[in-house]
């Protein structure tokens, strides 16, 4: 991605905090900190990786995003506007589409895949006449490689891969301008996962789209983003090109992550020095005082148990939330 | 004599729709202390396969055909009282969701010492000293502790390791690893398959370890068996199968992997989509999705051929290859020729060590 620092980026969050209130008995709740303090940008026409193990909120920073929650704190521009009031989120919503994990829970099994892919439409107010309507349909199956007989038949007639060609068809039928795509190929075997990050990577070239494109595979994200957010217990911890992320990672958890990765190849698999974490992650609800991976950190002292390290940026278009960055990796 | 044989395994499950031929004459032996990895996806059979060697097949699933060997003793036809004594004993398998394969109303400890008194003669505290020291084995945190918390206290890593302690307890000879780490994330799944590693070499089973992930397989496996629709494509050490893949879907599989080198280019993924098992092509499978696909694909399965003496792939552009190479002779165009399996046959059985080709 070339480095226009002019342009206004597309998608804009400034401290971003999302805060569930969880039941702890009668009458009494406490706050389960999913996102907390959260920044970042989006250009347009870029995407950005969201990576981070279950639990660690990157779901909730994508469906906040587009105000399926309202944030608990922070603020969310697109196209240089603030999103606050209820006409800021309908337009938002106009603009922008989601993408669902599980191709199976995400479409309407009493719904052809014709009121599916209408359905925006007409939530919208897209299409005047019928067959506007429908024509707009056909166009929207042939983008994501669907014939016209499909549009009669039922979702639970088609394979997992299929139906997730549904689900992009329906997320492009308001003709998005970002899409937050959460763990879109996840459920997919491998070889029809390969197709659908292909499909990914030409409706980006063909309609200029943005992504959020959320994921735990790592070596998915970093063939189709152009940079890539690790995230840690609702903190975001680094952020950097893909192929700095990849190569020269900088904060100690995304360290680890990027060397547990399984290489296909046995002798790189036999070569990877594989940082070992222990522990499990701390519950949200529990969450460490001070740094949020301190308690499974190498590396970890004093410092990180008192205070959050700020999230700076330590090179070029490198971002790290680590008090000893500078020494680890010395 | 290997420690598990199978031999053209067979496994059928008849539905209202039709019979489904999920696992189609599998063969293959498995070594003491070896780790072997079955690759494949969904309904390729790959679960199937483990299930029939344990004999734990849903009601509507039978093994219609072929033998399992272990240790020399048939256990296809088996009483069911012969494989109670196998089950957990000498064979253990571990689950893909370690929720739901833990008992949620009863503790940890219950759950491990019942699964020691029901295959050992050790004493209720016998085997509560064994609970607790397998726990120690699979490096759970505070064991005594665990042991009176219920599945759900735990994480999900934490319940894979109990789950490994379960299997272990009786110190098989095979362990069966049915997708181990795919509900786990990256960094406890390298914490499990670290510590299956380790307890393969501090114990000296053998390990089967079936999973989708090729990642897994490169990082645990010294051989791999490729599955596709019930049938192995390809088998062989895992140099072989990643360096020097002979089987279309197995090089398909390895292109549709992400890696750094296809960053900023379009990946080259399988065509078409997965197999329907009620409607089975004619032939070879995999042919409807096969780029390289011959005539003679379409019309008949093809027969498995040695490439040489640590691979064997079912494939007929090999056979094509080996016809062209001077290695197999009396090529006859005739499809249905039965020289042409005869021909398979002895190059396939007859003196691996110089009927293989490389190149």
């Amino acid at each position: 991605m070339t480095d226009n620092g002019n342009t206004r980026p597309l998608v804009e969050v400034h401290n971003l905090k999302e805060y569930f209130d969880i039941n702890m008995g009668l009458f009494k709740t406490r706050p389960l900190k999913a996102v907390d303090d959260v920044s970042f940008s989006i250009k347009r026409g870029e995407t950005l990786g969201l990576v981070g193990e279950s639990g660690c909120g990157k779901t909730t920073v994508g469906r906040t995003l587009l105000h399926l929650y309202k944030p608990t704190g922070g603020e969310i521009y697109y196209d240089g506007q603030i999103i606050k009031t209820k006409r800021d989120i309908k337009m938002l919503r106009g603009k922008t589409a989601m993408v669902f994990q599980d191709p199976y829970s995400s479409l309407n099994p009493r719904m052809t895949v014709s009121d599916i892919i209408g359905e925006p439409l007409d939530v919208h107010k897209l299409c005047k006449t019928k067959a506007e309507r429908t024509e707009r349909i056909l166009e929207l199956m042939g983008h994501v490689g669907l014939n016209s007989e499909h549009a009669s038949r039922y979702a639970h007639e088609f394979s997992g891969g299929q139906r997730q060609r549904i689900g992009i068809a329906r997320a492009l039928a308001v003709a998005p301008e970002f899409i937050v795509c959460d763990e879109p190929v996840s459920a997919l075997d491998v070889s029809i996962q390969a197709q659908v990050i292909n499909m990914f990577d030409e409706l980006q070239e063909k309609l200029g789209l943005t992504y959020l494109f959320i994921a735990h595979d790592l070596l998915v994200v970093r063939h189709i983003s152009d940079r890539i957010a690790v995230m840690y217990l609702g903190k975001m911890v680094e952020l950097a090109d893909a192929s700095e992320i990849y190569d020269h990672p900088l904060h100690p958890y995304s360290k680890a992550l990027m060397s547990a990765v399984p290489l296909p190849d046995p002798n790189a698999a036999r070569a990877n020095k594989r940082i070992q974490l222990t522990g499990d992650i701390p519950s949200p609800l529990n969450a460490p005082s001070g740094c949020p991976f301190r308690t499974r950190c190498p590396y970890a002292t004093k410092a990180c148990e008192e205070s959050m390290p700020e999230f700076k940026e330590v090179s070029a278009n490198h971002f790290v939330a680590c008090h000893r960055v500078e020494e680890i990796n010395s | 004599m290997a420690l598990l044989e199978v031999k053209d395994l067979r496994t059928s499950f008849f539905t209202d729709a039709g019979v489904v031929n999920a696992v189609n004459g599998v063969t293959f032996q498995l070594d003491s202390g070896k780790v072997l990895g079955i690759v494949g996806e969904s309904g390729s059979g790959k679960s199937v396969t483990a299930y029939s060697i344990m004999q734990i097949l849903s009601d509507n699933g039978k093994i219609v055909g072929g033998s399992i060997k272990y240790d020399g003793q048939e256990l296809v036809g088996a009483p069911e009282s012969f494989m109670k004594k196998i089950r957990g004993n000498k064979i253990s398998i571990i689950f893909q969701d370690p929720m739901t394969s833990l008992n949620p109303t009863y503790t940890i400890g219950h759950q491990l010492v019942e699964a020691i008194l029901l295959h050992t003669n050790r004493t209720k505290d016998e085997a509560q000293e064994r609970a607790l020291e397998m726990l120690k084995l699979v490096n759970v945190n505070e064991p005594a502790k665990r042991l009176k918390q219920y599945p759900f206290e735990l994480s999900g890593g934490m319940r894979q390791r109990v789950m490994i302690a379960m299997a272990l307890a009786c110190e098989p000879d095979i362990l069966i690893a049915d997708e181990p780490t795919t509900a786990l994330d990256v960094t406890i799944q390298a914490q499990i398959l670290e510590l299956m590693t380790d307890l393969q070499k501090k114990l000296g089973m053998a390990i089967i370890m079936i999973t989708h992930d090729l990642g897994v397989i490169a990082q645990m496996c010294d051989e791999v068996i490729v599955m596709y629709a019930g049938s192995i494509c390809e088998q062989g050490t895992a140099d072989e199968i990643f360096y020097n893949p002979r089987h279309e879907y197995t090089k398909g599989l390895m292109r549709s992997i992400p890696t750094a080198k296809t960053v900023g280019e379009r990946l080259r993924p399988i065509t078409g989509t997965p197999i329907d098992l009620l409607n089975m092509p004619k032939g070879c499978a995999f042919a409807p999705r096969c780029d390289c696909a011959l005539k003679v694909c379409t019309m008949e399965a093809p027969k498995p051929l040695n490439i040489n003496k640590d691979h064997r792939a079912t494939c007929w552009l090999n056979v094509k290859k080996a016809f062209e190479d001077g290695i197999l002779t009396e090529y006859s165009t005739e499809i249905n020729s039965p020289r042409i399996e005869d021909q398979i046959e002895a190059a396939g059985k007859g003196e691996p060590e110089n009927g293989g080709e490389q190149a």
